[in-house]
C-alpha cells in the first residue's frame, strides 16, 4: 500500500466514525422518539427513571435490538413488547425477584414484593382473573419510575394517598368490586393526613403503613389494634390489659377502630370521652350505667384540668404580650401539657386512680406556672409604673432646659 | 467653710490637670447659629448614645458567657431573673439600632450641608470610620445571644464576605475562625465586641471630636447669618434637652417591646425562610439579592460587592472630590448624588421588610 492509499484510508476511516457511533444508537429512542404522544410518551418518560439510571435499557425490559435501524430488524425474535395487564407483576418480577440480578444493581432492594404481592388482595384477584386489580404499574408507574424517597414519586409518603386515592376514590371501579370510595376523603379529613401534609411529618401514616405495600390487605377487626400498635404502642399496652380488651373482643369491635374510626381519625380530643353528643363511650355504655357515670367523671377531670392549663398558658401569653421573658416558665406549661397528654393516655387503660394521680402532679407544676405568670404580670405593671414615674422626671429635666434655653435666647434678644 | 474646702480642691486640681485652661477655653468656644443648627445635636446625640452602651456593656459583661452552651442560656438568665437585667440587655439592643440611624442622619446632614469641605476633610473621614465601626458593632454583637436569626445572619453576612474578590475566602476565614459558624466565631465576635472595636472607637472617637473642637462647627454654603452662641452652657444645654428626648424614647420602646431572646441557635437546623441580617446592612443584602446571577460575564454578586466597595471609596473621598464645596460655592451634583444615595438606602431598606418574595 503505497502513502496515497494509507492516507485515502485514514480520511475515510475517520469519516466513517461518526456512521459507525450512530448505529450504536438506541433505534427504540430514536424511532419513538419521532412518534406521536403515546408512543413518545415512554422516550420522554424513561430519561427520569430510576431504571435508566442504573444503566438499563428498553432491551433489558422489551427484549429486541436496538442496534438495528429496522424496525422489523429491531424486532426480532427476542422481541418481548409490552406485557399483558395480567402478566406485569411477573415481567417486573423477573428482575425484582431474582436476587442475583438485583444484587448487581441495588442489594439493598427486598426481593420479596413479587411473592407479598401474590398474598395481597390485589394479587390475589388477578390470579382469579380480574384484571382491573392493581399491578405494579398502577402504583409505580411504567416509563417514568421513580424510588420512593424521591418527593415526585407516586410512592413518596405525601403522595401515596393519591396513588392509592386513584383507584380507590374512583367510584365506578369501586362498585364492582363493592368496596366503599370514601376513604381517601376520610383521611384527608383525619389527624394522620394534617400531620402527613400540613406538617410535612413523613413518619405520618399514609395508606400503606397500615394496609402494607406490596402485600396490601385491610387489616381485620382484630387486628387494627396491632397496625395502630406500630405507632401508639404505649395506648395499645394500655388498652390491652383494660376491662375493655375482653368486652371489645366478645363483641368483635376492632379496638381502636370503635372509638376513633378508621380512615378518618379525628384529633382525639376529650369530646370523644363522656357522656355528651360525639362521645364514643356512649355508643355502649346506656345512662344510668356505672359505667356511664364513669365516663362522665372522667370528662369532668379531664376539662378542668385542661381549662386550667390553658387559662395559664392565657396568663403566660398576656404576660409575654406585656414584654415579660416566660420562655422558662413556658418550659414548665410544657410539661403540664405533657401530662395532660398522659392522662388521657391512661384513659385506654381505665385506671381511674391512675389517671387522678398523674392529673394531681400536673396540678401541681400548674400552680408553679400560675405562680411565675402572676409574677411577671406584676413585674409589668411595676415597669409600666417604673417608666411613668421615669419620664414625668425627665418630662421635667426636659422642660426646666427648655425654658432654661427660652431664657437664654430672650437674654441675648 | 464648705466653699473654702471646696476651692482648695480645685486650685490642687487646677495646678495639676491645668483647668483653667480647659475652662477658658471652653468660655471662649463660640457655636454658629443658623436655620440648619438643628442638624449638629445629632453629633452629641450619638455621642450620649455611645455613653450608653459603654455602661449597658459593661453591666452585661458581668453576666453573659461567651460560649455557645451558655450565651443563649446566659441572655434569657439575664432577661428574666437578673434584677432589670431586662433593661440594661433592652437598652444596650435597642440603644445598639437607633445610634446607628442617629449615625446615618448626622452623616447626610453633614453630607448636605457640605460640612466636609476644608478644612474638614478628616472630621468627615473620622466620622465614615465611625460609622463603619459602629456597624461592626451591631455585625458582631448580633451574634452574641446566640439565637436562631443571629446564627444564620452571621453565616448570611459571612458568605458575602467571602464573595470579595481576591481576599473573600481569608476574610470569610478571619471573621469566623473557621469554615462555618462556630464557638470559634463566637469568641472572636466577642473579643472583637468587647475590645477590638471599643478600642478603636473611643480612639477614633476622640479624633473625631478633637478635631471638631479644633476646628469648630462648620457654617453651611451661602448662610450670611453672623450670630453666634457660646457652646458652654447654651449649646450645651440643647445637646442636653435632645439628650433627654432619646433618653425618654428609649425608655418606652424597652418597656413595651423588650429586645427578644429568640430561639436557641442550632447548626443542625434548615436555615429559616426570610432571613435577613440588621436593618442597616438590608439594602446592601436585598442588592444582591435582586441582581441577577450573571451581567455579561461578570458575576452579579461580585459585581455589587465591587459597586458597594466603590461606593464606599467614594463617599469616603468626597471632601477631596467636591472641589466646588472646597472653594465655597454651592455643589448641586453632589447634593443630587446624596439624595440619590439616601433614597436607594431607604427604598432598598423598605422593600427588604414588605416584598416577602424577593
Amino acid at each position: 500500500m503505497n502513502k496515497q492509499n494509507l492516507a485515502l484510508l485514514v480520511v475515510l476511516g475517520c469519516l466513517g466514525l461518526p456512521f459507525a457511533a450512530f448505529g450504536q444508537t438506541n433505534s427504540c429512542v430514536a424511532c419513538h422518539g419521532r412518534l406521536d404522544a403515546e408512543l413518545k410518551a415512554p422516550v420522554d418518560a424513561f430519561a427520569q427513571d430510576v431504571h435508566g439510571q442504573f444503566g438499563l435499557s428498553c432491551r433489558d425490559c422489551h427484549g429486541g435490538n436496538p442496534a438495528a435501524d429496522d424496525a422489523d430488524k429491531a424486532k426480532d425474535k427476542t422481541f418481548k413488547g409490552a406485557p399483558k395487564r395480567a402478566r406485569i407483576p411477573e415481567f417486573c418480577g423477573g428482575c425484582h425477584a431474582d436476587a442475583a440480578k438485583m444484587r448487581s444493581f441495588n442489594p439493598s432492594l427486598r426481593v420479596d414484593q413479587l411473592d407479598q404481592y401474590w398474598t395481597s388482595r390485589h394479587g390475589r384477584r388477578l390470579k382469579a382473573g380480574d384484571t382491573k386489580v392493581a399491578v405494579c404499574t398502577d402504583c409505580h408507574g411504567v416509563h417514568g419510575i421513580q424510588t420512593a424517597k424521591f418527593p415526585k414519586s407516586s410512592t413518596f409518603p405525601w403522595n401515596i394517598p393519591q396513588t392509592c386515592g386513584r383507584c380507590h376514590a374512583d367510584k365506578d371501579l369501586m362498585a364492582a368490586s363493592k368496596i366503599p370510595a370514601g376513604q381517601l376523603d376520610d383521611y384527608k379529613a383525619g389527624v394522620h393526613a394534617a400531620a402527613l401534609f400540613e406538617k410535612k411529618d413523613l413518619s405520618a401514616p399514609a395508606c400503606n403503613d397500615c394496609h402494607g405495600n406490596h402485600g396490601a390487605y385491610p387489616p381485620e377487626a382484630g387486628s387494627v389494634g396491632g397496625v395502630c400498635r406500630q405507632c401508639h404502642p404505649s395506648a395499645g399496652e394500655l388498652f390491652a390489659k383494660s376491662p375493655h380488651k375482653k368486652a371489645f373482643d366478645e363483641i368483635e369491635a376492632g379496638e381502636c377502630e370503635a372509638c376513633h374510626g378508621n380512615h378518618k381519625i379525628t384529633p382525639p380530643t376529650n369530646a370523644l370521652i363522656g357522656t355528651s353528643e360525639g362521645a364514643a363511650c356512649v355508643l355502649c355504655h346506656e345512662a344510668g350505667s356505672k359505667g356511664y357515670a364513669a365516663a362522665a367523671d372522667l370528662r369532668k377531670l379531664l376539662d378542668e384540668f385542661e381549662t386550667r392549663t390553658a387559662a395559664a398558658g392565657a396568663l403566660l401569653d398576656t404576660a409575654e404580650r406585656k414584654g415579660v421573658e416566660v420562655s422558662e416558665v413556658k418550659f414548665k406549661l410544657q410539661d403540664v401539657h405533657t401530662t395532660l397528654i398522659s392522662a388521657k393516655n391512661l384513659t385506654h387503660g381505665l385506671a381511674v386512680d391512675d389517671i387522678r394521680k398523674t392529673i394531681a402532679e400536673g396540678e401541681k407544676a400548674l400552680d408553679e406556672v400560675n405562680a411565675a405568670g402572676e409574677k411577671a404580670l406584676a413585674e409589668a405593671k411595676f415597669r409600666r409604673r417604673g417608666l411613668i414615674v421615669a419620664t414625668i422626671c425627665l418630662a421635667l429635666v426636659a422642660l426646666a432646659l427648655a425654658l432654661k434655653v427660652r431664657r437664654m435666647g430672650a437674654k441675648k434678644a | 467653710m464648705a466653699k473654702n474646702i471646696g476651692r482648695a480642691i480645685y486650685r490642687f486640681l487646677d495646678e495639676r490637670f491645668l483647668f483653667s485652661g480647659l475652662s477658658a477655653f471652653a468660655k471662649k468656644k463660640t457655636v454658629p447659629e443658623h436655620k440648619h443648627s438643628f442638624w449638629y445635636f445629632f453629633g452629641g446625640i450619638s455621642l450620649f448614645l455611645v455613653g450608653i452602651q459603654i455602661a449597658t456593656g459593661i453591666l452585661l459583661l458581668l453576666y453573659y458567657t461567651p460560649s455557645i452552651d451558655g450565651a443563649h442560656e446566659s441572655i434569657q438568665m439575664i432577661m428574666s431573673q437578673v434584677k432589670f437585667g431586662w433593661l440594661i440587655r433592652s437598652v444596650h439592643s435597642w440603644t445598639a439600632n437607633i445610634l446607628i440611624g442617629i449615625l446615618f442622619i448626622h452623616m447626610f446632614s453633614t453630607f448636605f450641608l457640605k460640612a466636609y469641605r476644608k478644612p474638614r476633610e478628616l472630621t468627615w473621614i473620622t466620622g465614615f470610620l465611625l460609622l463603619v465601626l459602629f456597624m461592626a458593632f451591631g455585625f458582631s454583637g448580633y451574634l452574641l445571644p446566640w439565637n436562631e436569626l443571629s446564627y444564620f445572619a452571621t453565616r448570611v453576612g459571612a458568605d458575602i464576605a467571602g464573595s470579595v474578590p481576591i481576599i473573600g475566602s481569608w476574610l470569610k476565614t478571619l471573621i469566623l475562625g473557621g469554615p462555618d459558624v462556630t464557638q470559634a466565631t463566637l469568641s472572636r465576635f466577642f473579643w472583637f465586641h468587647v475590645a477590638v472595636l471599643p478600642i478603636a472607637a473611643l480612639a477614633v472617637i476622640g479624633i473625631h471630636i478633637l478635631l471638631v473642637q479644633t476646628l469648630g462647627m462648620s457654617k453651611p454654603i451661602g448662610v450670611k447669618e453672623s450670630k453666634e452662641i457660646p457652646f458652654f452652657p447654651d449649646f450645651l444645654y440643647k445637646d442636653a434637652l435632645g439628650w433627654t428626648l432619646i433618653l425618654v424614647l428609649i425608655g418606652v420602646v424597652c418597656v413595651f417591646l423588650p429586645w427578644e431572646v429568640g430561639k436557641k441557635a442550632d447548626p443542625f437546623a434548615p436555615t429559616p425562610m426570610g432571613i435577613k441580617p440588621e436593618w442597616y446592612f438590608t439594602f446592601m443584602f436585598t442588592t444582591l439579592k435582586l441582581v441577577p446571577a450573571h451581567i455579561l460575564f461578570i458575576e452579579g454578586e461580585l459585581l455589587v460587592i465591587l459597586g458597594i466597595m466603590a461606593g464606599g471609596l467614594f463617599w469616603l473621598l468626597v471632601p477631596f472630590l467636591d472641589r466646588r464645596a472646597a472653594r465655597e460655592k454651592r455643589s448641586p451634583a453632589f447634593t443630587w448624588i446624596g439624595l440619590f444615595v439616601a433614597a436607594y438606602i431607604v427604598v432598598l431598606t423598605v422593600i427588604t421588610y414588605t416584598v416577602k418574595k424577593l
